[in-house]
């Protein structure tokens, strides 16, 4: 690679839409095991557990997760600024609409809301999943993953919470799926319009996946 | 028809400027966009005002020269249109018409509604050529045969006449589409291989030294883009840079 792609505008959407890519990936594979939650919760706990106790996910694929989204984060407020930095003097009238759609145009919008709901979904899952590990010393506990996912969401303001959460993201992956394609140079008349139908499948099956997860045990938690 | 203009006036690079209210009266709903503007400059000369300056050349939609904002879009209300081939019957009796140079900080404005789009010209200098011996022992291009799809492709992307909407509509003003569609048009022909590789980094190197934004794939350039050059070119020229930085021997 020549020196310069990191820092060339291209390249950085190349790396925006691979960490993208990723984070995709990740979104799914949590999906999948929040899901078994709904229908067994021993198969939540032995998912849960693994992913839980494996040393690779836990001390290679965990990090690899954060910078991940780090980098993802970073990147993305770095092409903002330099985006907002290309027009110093706005117009006095602009009908963007007329153009584009509102999804596209704020994805940091969205990103920063999702980036919120993180904070607290560490604060609900990740940290006391640090406590158990590292300070209290339970490394092996197979059967507190239910539990623990039935007792947070018994707060319907959590509940409320969330689901606006979820929203922000899938409006985050209407635009983001397809887009990610783009900035890698995928585009034709072949496969493009496959790949839009799939975009607009996932950003709204697997947020709207989520948010039923949390609504069906706040429901079964009363 | 009768309209109220609301127009960007600025002496010149480092005035600070501002939009001032014009009257105009009597104007043709057939009349183009830019006879619109002579008209309302012979009615400022009258008045002892000076006209308003605006780019414009060919008037029939080929050279790209014509700019212009039009009520919050880029060459106006219209598509695949540039500003000269767009008609007063897309305004209304009595409207307010808002004109704004296109906005990037890669355009300067240099007087009231024009700007220097000579950004464009200096990335095209940087890549967007091909190099052949003109000595008189030029080959005939008919003898390297290029399939008909390729030369389709090509040809959509040569349609671009470096205009400057896309950057003046993309809220990042950014350059991507004009430089995807030059990068695009010789890397599917056989006489743009040679310089293939070079070619995708010098501009989008130049492209990225004068200031434009990034792509965010909003797709608003295609919408306006006089032309209707493809997002699909955009794409193309991330994987031809991608191609290039991995192995360019440069």
């Amino acid at each position: 690679m020549s020196n310069g792609f990191s820092n060339s505008s291209v390249g950085r959407k190349v790396l925006m839409a691979l960490s993208g890519f990723f984070l995709i990936t990740f979104l799914t594979l949590h999906f999948v095991i929040n899901f078994l939650s709904v229908f067994s919760a021993d198969l939540f706990n032995m998912a849960s557990h693994f992913m839980g106790t494996n040393w690779i996910i836990q001390f290679l694929m965990q990090p690899v997760l954060m910078f991940g989204t780090l980098f993802h984060l970073g990147m993305g407020i770095n092409l903002e600024l330099k985006n907002k930095a290309a027009r110093p003097i706005k117009y006095a009238m602009n009908k963007a609409n007329e153009n584009s759609s509102w999804i596209s145009r704020n994805m940091l919008i969205t990103g920063i809301m999702i980036l919120l709901f993180l904070g607290l979904h560490f604060y609900d899952f990740w940290i006391p999943e640090i406590q158990d590990k590292f300070v209290d010393g339970i490394w092996d506990n197979p059967t507190k993953y239910f539990p623990h996912l039935v007792h947070k969401f018994e707060d319907p303001i959590r509940v409320i919470i969330y689901c606006v959460s979820f929203v922000f993201l899938a409006l985050h992956l209407l635009h983001g799926f397809q887009s990610a394609f783009q900035s890698a140079g995928f585009n034709h008349t072949k496969y493009t319009p496959l790949i839009k139908k799939l975009g607009y499948l996932f950003a709204i099956v697997v947020p709207l996946g989520f948010i039923f997860i949390a609504v069906f045990h706040h429901l079964c938690s009363h | 028809m009768n309209l109220t203009l609301k127009v960007w006036r600025q002496k010149n690079k480092e005035d600070k400027g501002g939009l001032v209210t014009y009257p105009v009266t009597g104007i043709s709903e057939h009349a183009s966009f830019l006879e619109m503007l002579d008209v309302l400059n012979e009615q400022l000369i009258t008045q002892g005002i000076e006209p308003v300056a605006f780019d414009h050349d060919c008037r029939e939609g080929i050279c790209g020269m014509c700019s212009l904002y039009i009520n919050g879009e880029a060459h106006g209300p219209d598509r695949k249109v540039t500003t000269c081939q767009l008609h007063m019957r897309m305004f209304k009796d009595g409207e307010t018409v808002h004109i704004e140079p296109f906005r990037s900080k890669a355009f300067p404005v240099l007087k009231d509604l024009v700007v220097d789009r000579g950004s464009f010209d200096r990335i095209q200098q940087a890549g967007g050529f091909i190099s052949v011996n003109t000595s008189g022992n030029t080959q005939d291009a008919n003898a390297l045969p290029i399939p008909k799809p390729m030369a389709d492709k090509a040809m959509d992307a040569a349609t671009c006449i470096g205009c400057g909407a896309c950057v003046a509509t993309c809220k990042n003003s950014s350059a991507m589409l004009f430089v995807a569609a030059k990068v695009s048009q010789y890397s599917y022909l056989p006489q743009g291989q040679v310089e293939r590789k070079e070619r995708v980094l010098n501009m989008v190197d130049q492209m990225d030294q004068e200031g434009f934004g990034n792509c965010t794939n909003t797709g608003a350039c295609e919408v306006e883009c006089p032309k209707g050059i493809s997002l699909e070119f955009i794409a193309r020229m991330n994987k031809e840079y991608l191609n290039a930085s991995t192995s360019s021997e440069k």
